[in-house]
């Protein structure tokens, strides 16, 4: 069965379609990339997903149960985490408080424990604690724990943010444009990373441009245009798909997937 | 006394009352689409219109004192602008509102330093307290007309104003879209200037009329500001003319709940208006949803 | 529990020893009357920290929270219930210690509420209130939220001030002291003084402590987490709205609390206390304590407040609050103390930049 079942997923702005009866499916365990000019949809398309934004019809079914509706944090619970395409640190907090808060859905001490900090709350903080110094350690950015998370560079951020998205112990894991602003070197050391993700067990699906990424580690493609699916298979598949190459102007397309 | 003409009566009350709950709407909604401030001191312009055109009126008569009255406090309006909320720009609209909060008990204590305590008002523009005027069946102080037309004047005036010149649409313009306006060439620093300098003439013009039958005193402003700014909200905001449909409203809603409740809950009327818009229904009557408790990506 | 943040508690202690030392020592032990109420204003702007300065929401009514618990408490205590003597569940709820039978002005036995019930229906009924206005008002953003608590305030206000059996304009007076436990009293008592002051302060330190706690823990991050980013708080998995309500009632019960003290510790209590205007200056008092550092905002209000009960501003008290307002939040909204921290800071580290935001604050 399908880990993410979207059915039929609609939402207009006005007079805009910005996703057109969208319908796809990830299956678990694999990397999915959605590619697709500007403005086919497909930072909304998240936003749908992650319960940020409305979808006007349609179903999206999650592990079987229909999560459209819900609300993020319900999201969140459910098991899909994301990033964004501007990385939402909580500027005000250092980083490790940063990823801490990706526990929340994790931990459960509420008002009153927290205020008498009985001694459950003072394990549960330490295992909270913990948890998020793993994932750091994970993505690589253990060394800036404490440091304001507005000080540091945009790349480290986003990457601080991709261990905020893993500590809420995701089984999807939505990441937005995670290689725009990247070098190529940098590039290549995310692109292990998510192998590494997806080795955990955690299904990733992307929205990227930068197509020698995509190519390189998806298992599946899927286009966007104007909202609409246009095309979905393996990478081979929509390379050589020539709806989707006439959209794209052939060229950039077919260098990456040679190169 | 026949329930038909009491209900009248309680009519033209609530609409007496309702109309300077409207012009204090309509100064908050100028302010707030010109600004994106919420001028909590909008209910001082009407007491400072009042309490200024009192002391005028000692050396001055009347027709000279009220507008000189609505001249000097339309100025004042325009000098806080410039002085103050000029310098705040950058601030976020809870901050303004915190921060016109305290400019509004400000001027209430430089009114009672200046004037003090005591209760004053105007003397009835024609005729005196107990003359009136029969209105099919019901009895009318001259003054509620005075009232019922200087109000009725200005909104048409204003409505014209932002309507059909030059000036007015450059100031709907800027409201709308500050920085294409900037663009288009129009001053947007004198635009928010002007919408301060007329909210607070409208305000003190209001004052004036109103001060026979209300009295005016330092502490009038502050519960004034609260209804009218049920009444923007009722209305909608950002439209200065459904403001008035809301004043009127908010004004005989108020005056028929004198007839339910015990008179000391008279004012909760307006407060529950105002709650119960919020909670129901923020954009009011005629304001568009603005996406603001919606969420939003 | 390292000794960093064992610092700021020494400290106030100290403080609130010294203080009392001091009035002691110049025999002006009269000044602690007034330093008690202002410690009890306090706890209603330490707890609206919490829902402005964490949870980013403007609150323009706690006065009427201060003013629903010290009304309820002041009514349950005041009011004769004798009609009711008879009937069998006046007997339960005599034998459960709710009711009690004392003297009224003219000697006349009569039926009331004891303290500790009427301070536990205070508690309950100003849950409910927050909970009822809370869950509408906290959807709304910004200025409408503002409004809403505002026109909530003033609704209270204008009921109280209706209200015949709440004593409308001269408010409840004769309201009996409390025996908190054998040795601890709350009244109004001249011999009383000291000891009251050191309850007073004893339930601040205890809220600040308990505050302190909450805000380093998982809650607060989600409060700060929700403040700074609404939208990405949410899809880490923060109920954005629980969370708010939560803390808006949470802030409500404390001022609560505080309201039934201070109205124990009078004597009375009166309409004004829901009024607009001193929910105002509550919201001045956090702001210019630094809205999130729970630490100087106690220091802030209760000096001002303590000024301001002396008459210290003369005819000029409202106008004090007002400019307070305009001038704090204009030149530096996060409170005049944080810029202060910072350069203190900077000097004793002897480094260009402060780094580390978060350790002063609470």
């Amino acid at each position: 069965m399908a880990l993410l079942d979207v059915q039929n997923v609609h939402r207009a702005f006005g007079g805009v379609v910005a996703v057109n009866r969208a319908s796809f499916q990830v299956e678990p365990g694999k990397i999915k990339s959605i590619i697709g000019p500007n403005g086919a949809g497909k930072t909304t398309l998240f936003n749908i997903i992650s319960g940020v934004l409305a979808s006007e019809s349609g179903r999206i079914l999650f592990k079987g149960k229909n999560i459209r509706g819900r609300r993020p944090y319900r999201i969140a619970e459910a098991g899909i985490s994301r990033t964004f395409q501007n990385p939402s640190l909580f500027l005000q907090m250092s980083v490790l408080e940063n990823v801490m808060v990706g526990r929340h859905a994790r931990s459960r001490c509420g008002f009153a424990s927290c205020c008498l900090s009985w001694p459950w709350q003072r394990r549960e903080e330490r295992a909270i604690r913990e948890a998020a110094l793993a994932e750091m350690a994970f993505v690589g950015v253990e060394a800036e724990g404490h440091a304001p998370a507005g000080s540091l560079a945009f790349g480290r951020r986003r990457m601080i943010e991709l261990a905020r998205a893993l500590a809420t112990e995701p089984e999807l894991l939505l990441l937005d444009e995670p290689a725009s602003g990247l070098n190529t070197r940098e590039t290549d050391d995310l692109g292990e990373l998510i192998r590494r993700i997806r080795d955990r067990g955690i299904t990733v699906l992307l929205v990227e441009h930068d197509m020698a990424l995509v190519m390189d580690i998806s298992d599946e493609i899927l286009v966007l245009h104007n909202g609409a699916v246009l095309a979905e298979g393996a990478p081979a598949e929509v390379q050589n798909d020539p709806r989707v190459i006439s959209v794209y102007l052939g060229e950039d397309f077919q260098h990456a997937a040679a190169g | 006394m026949d329930p038909g003409i009491l209900a009248l009566q309680y009519l033209l009350s609530g609409i007496t009352k309702g109309s300077i709950y409207a012009v204090v709407a309509i100064g908050f909604n100028l302010i707030y689409s010109a600004t994106g401030v919420l001028n909590f001191a909008q209910g001082e312009f009407v007491m400072l219109g009042g309490m200024t055109a009192v002391s005028l009126a000692v050396f001055l008569p009347l027709p000279v004192a009220v507008p000189a009255s609505v001249v000097i406090v339309a100025f004042v309006g325009c000098l806080l602008e410039i002085l103050l909320f000029r310098r705040l720009r950058h601030h976020s609209i809870l901050h303004m509102i915190i921060i016109t909060m305290g400019l509004s008990i400000v001027i209430q204590e430089a009114a009672l330093h200046i004037w003090d305590e005591k209760v004053r008002s105007l003397p009835y523009f024609t005729g005196n307290e107990i003359s009136s005027i029969r209105f099919m069946g019901a009895a009318v102080s001259p003054q509620v007309l005075w009232v019922l037309g200087a109000v009725s004047i200005s909104v048409c005036l204003l409505h014209a104003f932002l309507k059909y010149t030059l000036r007015g649409r450059a100031m709907r313009a800027c409201s709308s879209n500050p920085e294409a306006a900037m663009l288009a060439g129009i001053n947007t620093s004198n635009m928010r200037t002007l919408s301060f300098g007329l909210s607070a003439g409208l305000g003190a013009l209001a004052g004036c009329v109103i001060s026979p039958i209300t009295m005016t005193q330092y502490e009038v402003g502050a519960p004034l500001a609260i209804k009218g700014f049920a009444a923007a909200i009722l209305g909608g905001l950002g439209n200065p003319m459904a403001a008035v449909l809301g004043g009127l409203l908010v004004g005989v809603l108020e005056a028929f709940s004198v007839s339910k409740l015990p008179a000391a809950y008279s004012d909760v009327t307006a407060f529950a208006v105002l709650v119960l818009v919020l909670f129901i229904r923020p954009h009011g009557l005629f304001g568009r949803p603005a996406g603001e408790n919606v969420r939003e990506c | 529990m390292n000794w960093k943040s064992v610092i700021p508690v020494a400290i106030l202690l100290a403080t609130i020893i010294a203080v009392q030392g001091v009035t002691h020592a110049l025999d002006k032990d009269y000044y602690l009357t007034q330093l008690t109420m202002a410690v009890y204003y306090s706890m209603v702007v330490i707890a609206l920290c919490l829902v402005m300065g964490y949870a980013g929401q403007v609150s323009l009514g706690h006065g009427a929270f201060f003013a629903v618990g010290g009304y309820t408490t002041a009514f349950l205590t005041t009011h004769s219930f004798s009609p009711y003597e008879g009937t069998v569940w006046a007997g339960w709820l005599k034998q459960a210690h709710v009711f009690i039978l004392k003297d009224d002005l003219f000697g006349n036995p009569i039926m009331t509420v004891t303290p500790w019930a009427a301070f536990t229906v205070a508690l309950a009924l100003t849950a409910l209130v927050a909970c009822l206005i809370g869950y509408p008002a906290l959807r709304l953003t910004g200025h409408y939220l503002a409004m809403a608590t505002l026109g909530f305030g003033l609704i209270v206000y204008k009921i109280i001030l209706g209200t015949s059996w709440l004593g409308a304009a001269d408010g409840i007076t004769n309201v009996p002291s409390w025996t908190l436990v054998k040795g601890l009293t709350v009244c109004g008592k001249r011999d009383a003084r000291i000891e009251n002051y050191y309850i007073a302060c004893g339930l601040v330190l205890l809220l600040i402590l308990l505050l302190r706690n909450l805000l380093r823990s998982r809650v607060g991050r989600a409060l700060q987490a929700m403040h700074d980013r609404e939208t990405a708080a949410n899809t880490m998995g923060i109920n954005t709205s629980a969370i708010k309500l939560k803390a808006f009632v949470l802030s409500a019960m404390v001022s609560a609390v505080a309201g039934v003290f201070f109205t124990h510790y009078t004597g009375g209590i009166g309409p004004s206390e829901a009024g607009a205007l001193k929910s105002v200056r509550y919201v001045a008092l956090t702001a210019a304590g630094g809205m999130t550092n729970l630490w100087s905002v106690a220091a802030v209000s209760t000096t001002i407040n303590f000024l301001s009960l002396r008459d210290f501003f003369g005819s000029y008290d409202n106008a004090v609050f007002g400019g307070l307002l305009i001038i704090i939040i204009s030149v530096s909204p996060e409170g005049p103390l944080k810029p202060l921290g910072h350069w203190i800071r900077r000097v004793s580290q002897g480094r260009a930049a402060a780094k580390g935001v978060d350790h002063g604050a609470a």
